[in-house]
Parts: C-alpha cells; structure tokens; sequence
C-alpha cells in the first residue's frame, strides 16, 4: 500500500512538473491576418502601436511567452506615452498590459501545445489527477479503521510549516500571482482546457476558465479525501458533497452554459458584497442589455444579499453559505483541509480579525456607494476621488492579493481561513447576523471537557473553543463557519453545533456542569 | 513586609482552578509553586503530543500573558517540607517561603509494584511532561513495546505507541478490559476493538519479570504464562496513587492521600488538600474516596476558592459523570452503573448489531429509579442526565425521551429506534419515543410535562 501511495506521489508530481514546464514549451507566430482582427475587435487607433508590432512581431516565429509579451508591452507603453504627451487620448489603449498581451499571444500560439491539448491535458491534468488518487485512495487502507485522522500532522513537514509547507506555500503564491497579474506567461495552460471550453461555452479557455476547472478539479480530489479522512463523520461527509455540488454546478457549469446561450456569465450562489463587482457599472450595464434574464439577475443578486443570506443565517448560522455553499469555503474545505491547525488563536490575532474583517466590509460598501453614485448621477467622481480608482484598488488589494495570494497562497502558513476570516466583507456581514440574531450555536457539555484543546487546534477560524467549553458557555462566535471539525475531533462528546431557541443562547455558567455548589 | 500569599502546590487542574475563582472574588496575592512544568497544561493531553495531533503549547489552555494579567504568579520549584505550625514551606533550593492560607495539590504518582526490574532504562509510567520527553527521547529506538495494566492511561499509550507504528502487548491483570468498572457485555466490545486495531492484547496476564540487556535496557518481558516478548520498551499503567510523599515527614495527616475533611480541610489549620492526592474522610455515599480524575480536581478547585473567599463551602460534587475514549470509541457515562451489580440493581444492554455502538441503563428493579447509563459510541446530554439523576426520574421516562438526551453531532444514524424496540420487549411495555423537544431540552426539567 505504501508502495501503491509512492508510486501515485510520484506520478502527481510528474503531472505537477509537466504543468509548470508547458509555460516554457510552444512558439507563437502572429500572422498578418490574426493581428488585423485584434485591431478590428480590440477598436485600436494608435498607428505607432500597429507599426510597432507589424515590424518587430507579425510573422516572426518566437520561442518564448516571457520574449515576445516583453515586446508587445514595450511596444504599448511606447505608443501611449507619446499619444499622452500628445493628448491624443482615443489612441491611448486602455486595457492592462498583460492582460492585452495575453489576448495577443493566446491567439498566435502554435507548435506542439496547441497541436496536441487532449494529450497535454493527459499528460498534466490526467497524470495529476490519477497519481494524487492513487495516492489517496489507499487510506481507506492505510488510515486504519473510521475514526479521527489526525496523527502525524505535526510531524509532517508539509502540514507543519516546515520544508514542504514553504514550498508550498511558494508554489501557490507564484501561482495567483501569475494568474492575476501575468496571464499572458501562462497562456500555454489556458490551450490545453480549450477543447472542454469548446464544449461548454463555445469559446475558447480563458486564464479564468483554466482557473475554474483547475479549482474544480483539485476540490473534487480533495473531497474524496475529506470522504476518507472522515467517513466516520456524517455531517462531514454531506457538507463536503454540498459544497462540492455547488462549485461544479453554480460556479463552473451554470455560468458557462449560460455564456453558450450568449447571456451574461453568473454565479448564482455567489452573493454581494463577496461579489464585489455585482453593481460595477459594466456588470450593470451588461445586465440590462440582456433583457429579462438580465434583470432576473439583477434582482436575484439582491434579494440573496439582503433577504435569503440573512435568514437563512438566522435558521441555520453562517455555516450554511460558508461551509456548504461558498467556493472559497470550499477550496478550504478541501485543500485546505490539511492546514486547519495552523490558524492562530491568539487574542491578538483575533483583535486583528476583528479590525479587518469589518475593514473590508465598510471599505466594500463605501466602494459599492460611490459606485452606484457614479452609476446613477453619472460624474466620474465623489468627494473628490475617483470612483474608477477606488475600484482598482479594491480589485488589487482585496479582490486579487487578499482573497487569491494570500487567502489561498497562506494555506500553508496561516491556515485555511485566511480570507474568510481575515478579509471576505460577506463573511463579516453574515457574522454580525450570527453574533446577533441567530438560533445557531455549538452547545457545550462544559462537564466533561478536559481541557486537552483538539477543538481549538483544529478550528480554521482560530477561535479558542477550548476556552468556552472547559467554562460550559455555549459558543456563539461572528466568525465561527460551522465546518463541525471542533465536535469531531472533541475525544470527549463535549460540543454540538445546534439550532435552537435564540433566549440564553450566550449564557455563561459560573461553574461548568457537575459541582453542586 | 507584604501579607504572605496564598501558596498552592501544584499548577494541575485542581490547583489552577482554585487560583482563578479566588482571582474572581478576591485580590489577595497568590501564589503557585510547581516543578513539573512553568504553565498550566492538560495532562490529560499527553497523549495527542505524542500522536502529533497537537504541539505542547496547544496543551496550554490559557495563553501564557493570562498570568500576569491575572497576578498568579508561578515559581517552578520543588517544595520539600512544610512547617504548618509558623505557616511556612523549605524549597529544594532551601529557601524558606510563609504562607497565609496552603493548599496542597499534588496530584499522582504512577504505581510501581515493585516488579523485578522496573527501574531499567526503557521502563516507565505515563503521567508527567517528564515521561512523556523521556518517551520522546526513546521512540526512534522503540520497535516493541508492552505496556502493563489495563486502565485508562494504559489503554491511551498503548494507541499512542501504535500510532508511532510500534508493535504493541498490552498485558491486562483481569479476565476482560476494565471489567472492574465495565460491564461485561461493553468490556467485550473494548476487547474486541483493542485486537482489531492490531494490538496483541493479553487478557489475565501479570508481568514477572522485566529483563535487560548488556546496557540496562529493556529487552524482553517474562509473564506469569512464561511467554518472553521482546521489547525496547515497558509502560507501568497499573494505576496511580495520591503524590503525597513529602508530606508524609510533616504533620499533615495521610492515608493513601492527604486526609481531608468535607471542607477539604486537612488535620492542621490553614492546609488544605484537592485533587487526586487528596482522600475525603467521608466521602458521599456511592463515592469513593479519593477520585483520580479531571473533572473532581476541578470542582474541588472551585469549592476550596468559596472558602477562601470568606465563603466556608462543603464539597459537593454532586452527580457522577465521566467519559473516556478507547481508540475510536467514545465511551461516556453519568450516574452510576456497576460492572458488577447486586442488591437492587438491574441492568437493560443494547447494542448495535455490527457496530460498536451500546448503551447500558442501570435502575432499580423494586423502584425503576433510573440510576445510570453508559454509552458507547453515542454522545449524550450531560445537563439532561443530570436533571434526570437529581429528579431520580424512573427508567421507562428516560427511555421515552432519549432522543431530548442525544448529543450526537447532527446527521448521525440515531439508534433510539431500536433502543426503545428492544426496551419494549424486555420491559413489556409500549414506550413511543417522544419527538426532540427544545423546552424541555431548554429548562432541563426534563420529564415535568
Ligand atoms: C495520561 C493521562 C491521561 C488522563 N486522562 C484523563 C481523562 O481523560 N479524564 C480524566 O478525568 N482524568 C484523566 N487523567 C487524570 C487527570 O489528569 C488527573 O486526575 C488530574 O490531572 C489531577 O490533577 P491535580 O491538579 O490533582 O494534579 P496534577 O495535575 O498531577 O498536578 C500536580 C502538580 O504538582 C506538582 N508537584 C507535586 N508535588 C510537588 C512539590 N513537592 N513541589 C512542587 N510541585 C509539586 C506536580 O509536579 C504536578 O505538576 C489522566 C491522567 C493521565 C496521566
Ligand atoms: S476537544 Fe473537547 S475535551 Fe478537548 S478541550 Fe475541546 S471541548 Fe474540551
């Protein structure tokens, strides 16, 4: 069995290194006629730009991304400085370098990536997914009868922040930094999930969509995991299919199907103000250019944030969208799994949380209110500043380092929640309906509690469990997700995640249960 | 010169507990002497160290500002003598410290029966932050173990031994495991689930002999069947008894334990004893007297804290109630079931048909007073039992509302079905199970309606 688990580490990691190196695999021609078409679509009146790119580009075979993307975007801030300097401003491109860059190479790649995506998919997509389950599967073995999972995980380099847990943690932040940032380094990925793009929307993979279906892809691994590691766990086992069932169906196949039927890319599930851009004059915009289904949109996206996340908050606790529904809580659920532990419970990191999180909220609202603003009275400004700036930097610093290279690349460092408890403006607001009005909460039978402190190890959320249970105070904590993980790993039967009556569900005994005092 | 401080001897849970409710009432200066470890920490945790579930310091349940914060101050230090007539306590390093009010927590010691070679190298008990390192220190020369005594503590090491991949014998004194507090029927579901992790468990089987090699190390372990096993390691669990040897040379009085009162007070004024080494002179009735776990180290810490608040207390632990996990079963039980009952009590078994799943009710069969239960692999509500023990509610009121008592996480496969299908047919009767309900759950005046 061992053997079998080596062999599939193996294997994966060949996948793993056959992915990185198509970054520096194929060539890219632009021919004459491919790059007509981009000025045609792309609407670009800079002749310096065109002339530019005709001479040093067009016909010209190069062997790699990194080469030609440094031409174009050279090329490009070339041509907008002096169409500024000018005051030509219909001739300035507007579009980010590297996102116009990639648009450039995705269409003139060629050579043996782009001639072969179902083998290149076989060899890194298939080679990954087939070597992690072989190295998965054997727990069912390995693991030893139904129970809790958890020895070693100190031990391990990977789950401890030693060695492995930083190169991980390397890894992933390279990852999402290319991924938002420099597209067009890693536009050889985007060939290889074309066909299944195809096949879905009818277009071609976006870095997005390479995005979707690696998420995809890795929580489905994943989840067969949490299936093994907990399959003494019911309620493990059904949250981890719902929120499987949600980020295949909600966020991957609905929208792209959607797109095929040439209506607006949506997630239904995904709610404001996680979804930060839902009232972006372009989301907007593109909203009601699509007619009633658009507008169909348009009000499902409030009602969910303001009367469907709310109650069912109140029913259910926050637990319902951020530990079954949400796919951020899913790729943490999943991936993030084997880091749980490594969230701080300090009180000072959760002052820290406290700060933050709310941060963000007030900072996504004030955002979204000048936005609407802008949207309504139509000034690109308010107060002064720049609607179209604060978006920027809330896309930046929130929407891509927050959520993406932190929220996900810290897995290995800071925990699985990193996002979620730190940063997501939903989470906060979902939390302020959990503190507040909720019948949700972990009862304890503070009784038998020892003290042993499993529960606040492994709570992602960083709440100190412990330090309710051992006092017999039911815990009603904003930031608490529900995952169950505290009652599963409690060797002493003391919490329960309930919903119950709202009176006294704070209620702190002088004694924990037992002393008749 | 400063008021002399309260002085407490041991920072486990016992003396902890004292320390933080005298904290709440009162600002007098405390102070807590210790030489095992600088901070409070689970011991009942040890095990999950060892097992890489958790590092040391999420053994620690407060942070380690909360101290200072609180003005507990902690010296790790052993105590040698206490002169309890001028009120002061000698130090190992001699220096000699005067106290306002002494209480003595102590805690156990691992028993040794004086086996014929317990003190070789690879030979020791599991109890303190101590042993543990030493364990630690030895594990990568460890391939087999024997652990020896079937407890508690010793069932823990030998799942800590063998998730480290070390190839275990546990030998067991009794004819069954922990057939001295189980039933026989739930010690046989432990048996059973002891081999079926790969543990080769040796029922009715005493140590003779350990024996070393050149080195002093342990290396094979005679039994009284005359088999040999080979082993780099012996675990001592056969039990622990009340740390209370330095005591013994001053005027305190001792038994097995430090004698106290039901006010936890010892023979001499000021001195007070909690915790495992403490021994109740009376204990309640159906207790025994000195109780070696957590939960009454606990109570008694919070009892003693009233009286030395101005609040004279009694101690009162009121209705038992313990819980324990053997490898993968959880084994919980409030009230009392006896593993051998006589005179009065009478006991109704279910068990799951592959599963380990069970439960024993234990109730007079003159009265049908519920007197306890005992789960395995069920969690239960302990403020429910409680309320049902303290209103000494009957069996057939407790079978109708198990399902307000489950405290199993939500989804679980619930077993009240077939319990109250097997009760009707032992006890005659036609018991429906009556749904959940929230108020009673609520006012834990459970049976009222
Ligand atoms: C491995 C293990 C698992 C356990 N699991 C459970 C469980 O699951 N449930 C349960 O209920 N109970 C369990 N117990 C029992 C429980 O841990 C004890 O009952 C409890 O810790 C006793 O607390 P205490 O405060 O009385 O003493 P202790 O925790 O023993 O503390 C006494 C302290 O005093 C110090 N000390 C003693 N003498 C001196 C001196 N002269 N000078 C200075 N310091 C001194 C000692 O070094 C020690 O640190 C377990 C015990 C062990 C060893
Ligand atoms: S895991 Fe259970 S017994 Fe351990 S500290 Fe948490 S609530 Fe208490």
């Amino acid at each position: 069995m061992k053997k079998l688990q080596q062999l599939g580490l193996g294997i994966f990691l060949i996948g793993l290194a056959l992915f990185c190196s198509l970054m520096f695999l194929g060539s890219y021609n632009l021919s004459n006629n491919q790059f007509q078409k981009i000025i045609e679509s792309k609407r670009i009146k800079s002749e310096i730009f065109t002339g530019k790119i005709k001479s040093k580009i067009v016909d010209k075979e190069f062997s790699s991304s990194f080469e030609i993307s440094e031409i174009i975007i050279n090329s490009l801030k070339e041509s907008n400085k002096i169409h500024k300097t000018n005051r030509e401003w219909n001739k300035v491109i507007y579009d980010k370098p590297h996102s116009f860059s990639y648009e450039i190479l995705k269409v003139a790649g060629t050579g043996i990536i782009k001639e072969n995506k179902v083998l290149f998919w076989l060899l890194t997509f298939g080679l990954g997914i087939f070597g992690s389950l072989l190295f998965i599967i054997p727990n069912i073995i390995t693991l030893g009868p139904p129970g809790i999972k958890n020895n070693g995980i100190y031990f391990n380099s990977a789950t401890n922040r030693g060695f492995l847990g930083w190169f991980v943690f390397i890894f992933l932040v390279v990852f999402y930094v290319l991924l938002y940032f420099y597209p067009d380094y890693i536009v050889n990925w985007t060939y290889i999930v074309d066909p299944i793009s195809e096949n879905l929307s009818g277009n071609p993979a976006s870095q997005w969509f390479l995005y979707g279906f690696l998420y995809c892809t890795v929580m489905t691994v994943m989840a067969i995991r949490m299936y093994i590691k907990y399959r003494n766990n019911k309620y493990q086992i059904l949250r981890t299919t719902s929120v499987w069932f949600f980020q295949i169906v909600f966020a991957f196949l609905i929208p792209e199907i959607l797109v095929r039927f040439e209506k607006p890319w949506y997630d239904f599930k995904n709610a404001f103000p996680l979804d930060y851009d839902f009232f972006f004059s372009w989301n907007l915009n593109s909203l009601i250019d699509s007619g009633g289904f658009g507008l169909f949109i348009l009000v499902w996206g409030i009602v969910l944030t303001l009367i469907i996340v709310p109650v069912m908050v109140y029913f259910f606790g926050k637990r319902w969208y951020c530990s079954w529904v949400c796919g951020c809580g899913g790729l943490a659920e999943t991936l993030g799994d084997p880091f749980r532990h490594l969230s701080n419970k300090s009180i000072g990191a959760w002052k820290l949380e406290r700060w933050l999180v709310h941060g963000v909220l007030v900072f996504s609202l004030l955002m979204t209110g000048f936005t609407l603003y802008s949207y309504f009275s139509g000034s690109q400004s308010v107060l002064g500043i720049k609607t179209q700036s604060i978006q920027n930097i809330y896309g930046f610093l929130i929407g891509s380092i927050f959520a993406g290279v932190i929220g996900t690349g810290f897995y290995p460092i800071f925990g699985n929640r990193v996002w979620c408890r730190f940063g997501c403006p939903l989470a906060a607001y979902l939390g302020l309906v959990q503190r507040f009005k909720s019948r949700f909460r972990i009862t304890t039978n503070g009784g038998q509690c020892i003290s042993c402190g499993n529960c606040s190890t492994y709570c992602e959320m960083g709440i100190d469990v412990r330090a309710y249970a051992q006092k017999g105070q039911d815990i009603v904590r904003s930031s608490c997700v529900g995952c169950g993980v505290c009652s599963a790993v409690c060797p002493r039967g003391v919490l329960k995640l309930e919903n119950g009556p709202l009176e006294n569900r704070t209620y702190a005994p002088e004694f924990p249960l037992g002393n008749s005092l | 010169m400063n008021a002399p401080p309260i002085i407490i001897i041991g920072n486990g849970i016992a003396g902890i507990t004292t320390a933080r409710h005298i904290r709440k009432k009162s600002n007098k200066p405390i102070l807590i002497i210790s030489k095992e470890s600088k901070y409070f920490f689970s011991r009942t945790a040890l095990m999950y160290v060892y097992m890489g579930h958790l590092k040391w310091e999420h053994t620690q349940p407060y942070e380690s500002h909360f101290w200072k914060k609180n003005k507990l101050n902690l010296l790790q230090e052993t105590v040698t003598n206490i002169d309890s007539e001028n009120k002061k306590i000698t130090l190992s390093n001699e220096s000699i410290l005067s106290y306002d009010s002494l209480v003595l927590a102590t805690g156990s010691i691992p028993n040794k029966f004086g086996w014929p070679g317990e003190n070789h190298k690879g030979v020791q008990g599991l109890y303190s932050k101590q042993d543990l390192e030493n364990l630690e220190s030895l594990s990568a020369s460890i391939q087999e173990a024997v652990i020896v005594g079937g407890g508690l503590i010793g069932i823990e090491l030998a799942e800590m031994l063998h998730s480290r991949g070390k190839k275990v014998t546990f030998l067991v004194r009794e004819k069954s495991f922990w057939n001295n507090v189980l039933p026989k029927q739930e010690s046989k579901i432990i048996n059973q689930h002891i081999l079926s992790h790969g543990i080769d468990l040796r029922l009715d089987t005493n140590l003779e002999e350990i024996i070393a090699d050149e080195n002093g190390r342990v290396k094979l372990v005679r039994t009284d069947k005359g088999d040999l096993i080979s082993c780099q390691f012996v675990g001592l669990t056969a039990g622990v008894k009340p740390n209370v040897e330095f005591i013994k040379q001053t005027n305190i009085a001792t038994n097995r334990g430090i004698l106290v009162n039901k006010y936890l007070e010892t023979n001499q004024p000021g001195v007070y004893a909690i915790g495992d080494c403490a021994e109740q002179k009376e204990p309640q009735p159906g207790r025994r007297s000195i109780e070696a776990v957590w939960y009454t180290g606990r109570m008694m810490g919070e009892t003693l804290a009233q009286t030395l608040t101005g609040t004279k207390t009694e101690y009162n632990p009121g209705n038992w109630f313990n819980s324990a996990k053997f490898f993968d079963i959880e084994y919980q039980t409030y009230g009392l079931v006896s593993a051998h009952p006589e005179d009065n009590e009478k006991h109704f078994h279910w068990k799951h048909s592959v599963k380990d799943h069970a439960i024993t009710i234990a109730y007079n069969k003159e009265t049908y007073e519920f007197l306890g239960i005992n789960t395995f692999g069920i969690r239960m509500r302990h403020e429910i039992f409680d309320q049902i023990l303290s209103d000494k509610r009957t069996v057939f009121q407790v079978a109708e509302h198990l399902k307000d008592c489950n405290f199993d996480p939500e989804f679980f496969n619930s077993y009240e079905e077939e319990i109250i299908t097997k009760f009707n047919l032992e006890f005659k009767t036609k018991i429906k199970l009556k749904r959940k309900s929230w108020s009673r759950i609520f006012n834990s005046k459970l049976m009222k309606s």
